[in-house]
């Protein structure tokens, strides 16, 4: 387990520095920052000072070594545009990205598991066969254009609610939250259904798929039997054993969810890591791209870490093989 | 079971034939060439869906603020579409294949390198890899085409390595490799033609996902250039004018990439449903 566990963090060790060379040498083929920084007037001298300042002038394997030897220490460079230290930047974002994604899981549960058991349960009915077609065409919507639509008809043509940004935000621990007050809720309910729009669909079909399984077992029979109440079997007993994969999988999924936020908060102009991302693109603050990626790989990594760990926890197969080899 | 017993999928499939033929067509059949600009004009500019034009000319899904034919502009950004998606999915089927081939029947060091590689890749979200990637390269359909090469081939390579892993133990590649044929003879005339169904469904569905993704990465300004927008760019495009009731922009667009994919996915689950020797009996 040990050899296993040290086996593993080596590995992602080594992912976080391959991509920290992909990435380095990657960004330094596009554009020239410079150029975007200073004024159309600057003298090659002047320009010539700002390269030295930030240290543009030396040659690339200079630089990623010092990007490397600083990047270990938590220092990832100063955005260009912000004039402040890159990964305080992204940390500022990062609350808001998180926020969306997390209220898009808990919409995706509360519309999906209630639709999926419905399904499950009278699958034979026309609603039911309703909901299944509703979540085929859900998987294939594309997000973007979906977010534009919600956002002409609930926000240009009803005008019931806004169409961008976070609205008031609460403070918790020093970290902003919209969801904590009216205005925000109203701010982050369009962006947040619109990320949950695919993992809605996927929870419909694992609420279904568990319940078809679950409801012909003896326990469910017997349960009826007893004469309990049929909310009661749901509630009580069904829910229960189907909820164990559907958060499994809405777990694994939590990872595409942060890497999808991006399309909806271009799509909502939502003030997260993702626009930042797509804006710094655009102003070529490397600095900012880099500790963007950075940071994502990172979470990626640890994530990724965890789902394996906690499967060779539950697969005694995965523990076995390691002792083998 | 047919092909052609489900409705929805004999549906789906005509859906899916006209979209491409008007794709493949669309120089001869659009009723104007939308990037040339001697074509345009501006007094027809945002236009609603169904005016006439100074010309005559009737614009059934609208202008442009440069008096530019919405529709004539769809038929061109599903060229562009259909086309990334198709190539970039076909070229990385052929190099997954290649790879998961190589990887099932070799074995060992190659096998376990091959598939290190893979798990890697398919650890992170393909959006991710293909952002990173963009980011790097810049904007162009060539580098659009080689990012969603760059996530999709491992998908190929470790579908065909469990299929090549039973078909070589199989009599027939035994035979093969006793009459002492090439290994490139055995991977590709014997054991190729019989790991391929199962590749084949998950081809079409890469090929919607391949679309899509490339629409949303155009969306965001990290796929193709502005002079051959494809269907993601007419609708990133379309977007600020959305705000002043200009909905024809972003919404027509949207629709032809809608139908494409639904088209595409309900083609691709009949296919897998004929396909699945389970469900012949």
């Amino acid at each position: 387990m040990i050899s296993y566990l040290v086996n593993r963090v080596a590995q992602s060790l080594f992912v976080v520095l391959a991509m920290s060379i992909i990435v380095f040498a990657g960004l330094y083929i596009i554009g020239d920052p410079v150029q975007v920084l200073v004024s159309p007037e600057a003298t090659p001298e002047e320009i010539m000072q700002i390269r030295q300042r930030l240290g543009l002038d030396q040659p690339l394997v200079t630089q990623y070594f010092r990007f490397v030897t600083a990047a270990a220490s938590g220092d990832l460079g100063n955005s260009f545009v912000y004039n402040e230290s890159a990964i305080t930047v992204i940390l500022r974002h990062f609350p808001a990205t998180l926020e969306l994604a997390l209220t898009a899981m808990v919409i995706s549960i509360l519309l999906g598991i209630p639709l999926g058991v419905w399904a499950g349960l009278r699958s034979e009915t026309w609603s039911a066969k309703t909901i299944m077609a509703a979540s085929t065409v859900g998987a294939s919507l594309p997000t973007f254009w979906v977010g534009l639509i919600l956002i002409m008809c609930f926000a240009v043509y009803l005008g019931w609610l806004p169409a961008s940004g976070r609205g008031e935000t609460r403070s918790v621990f020093g970290v902003d939250l919209s969801i904590l007050t009216l205005d925000g809720l109203s701010h982050i309910l369009l962006p947040a259904l619109n990320l949950a729009l695919f993992k809605i669909s996927l929870v419909i079909r694992l609420a279904r798929a568990g319940t078809r399984e679950i409801v012909g077992q003896e326990f469910i029979k017997f349960a009826r039997a007893t004469g309990q109440s049929p909310a009661r079997v749901i509630f009580g007993h069904l829910l229960k054993n189907i909820m164990i994969p559907i958060v499994t999988v809405l777990g694994l999924e939590f990872g595409s969810v942060l890497a999808f936020s991006v399309v909806t908060e271009r799509v909502f102009s939502w003030p997260g890591m993702g626009n930042l991302l797509v804006r710094s693109l655009f102003l070529l603050d490397r600095p900012i791209v880099v500790a963007y990626l950075m940071f994502t790989v990172v979470i990626f990594v640890v994530i990724n870490f965890f789902v394996d760990l906690i499967y060779t926890f539950l697969d005694p197969r995965i523990r076995f093989a390691g002792k083998a080899a | 079971m047919s092909f052609f017993s489900s409705t929805i999928a004999t549906l789906a499939l005509s859906v899916l034939v006209i979209i491409s033929l008007a794709a493949l067509f669309a120089p001869w059949i659009s009723p104007q060439d939308p990037y040339d600009l001697m074509q345009l004009s501006i007094m027809d500019g945002e236009l609603p869906p169904f005016s006439e034009g100074a010309d005559g000319l009737i614009y059934i899904a609208g202008t442009d603020d440069q008096g530019r034919d919405v529709f004539s502009a769809i038929l061109y950004g599903l060229r562009t579409s259909l086309s990334v998606g198709l190539i970039s999915t076909s070229i990385a089927l052929a190099f997954g294949l290649t790879m998961g081939l190589i990887s099932g029947y070799f074995g060992g060091w190659v096998d376990a390198v091959i598939m290190r590689i893979v798990d890697l890749q398919l650890s992170f979200p393909a959006i991710l890899v293909a952002m990173i990637l963009l980011a790097v390269l810049g904007r162009g359909v060539d580098k659009v085409i080689f990012a969603l090469i760059v996530v999709q081939w491992a998908y190929y390579t470790r579908t065909i390595r469990g299929t090549a892993l039973v078909e070589r133990a199989k009599e027939y590649s035994e035979a093969a490799r006793c009459l002492a044929l090439s290994n490139v003879r055995i991977l590709f005339v014997h054991l190729l033609p019989n790991c391929l169904p199962p590749l084949i469904v998950i081809a079409i569905l890469q090929i919607g996902h391949a679309i899509a993704l490339e629409a949303a990465l155009s969306f965001l300004g990290l796929g193709v250039p502005l002079t051959e927008p494809s269907l993601g760019l007419l609708i990133s495009n379309g977007q600020e004018y959305m705000l002043s009731g200009h909905y024809w922009l972003t919404v027509f667009p949207g629709v032809a990439l809608l139908a494409t994919m639904v088209a595409i996915n309900l083609v691709g689950d009949q296919l897998r449903d004929v396909l699945n020797p389970r469900l012949r009996a």
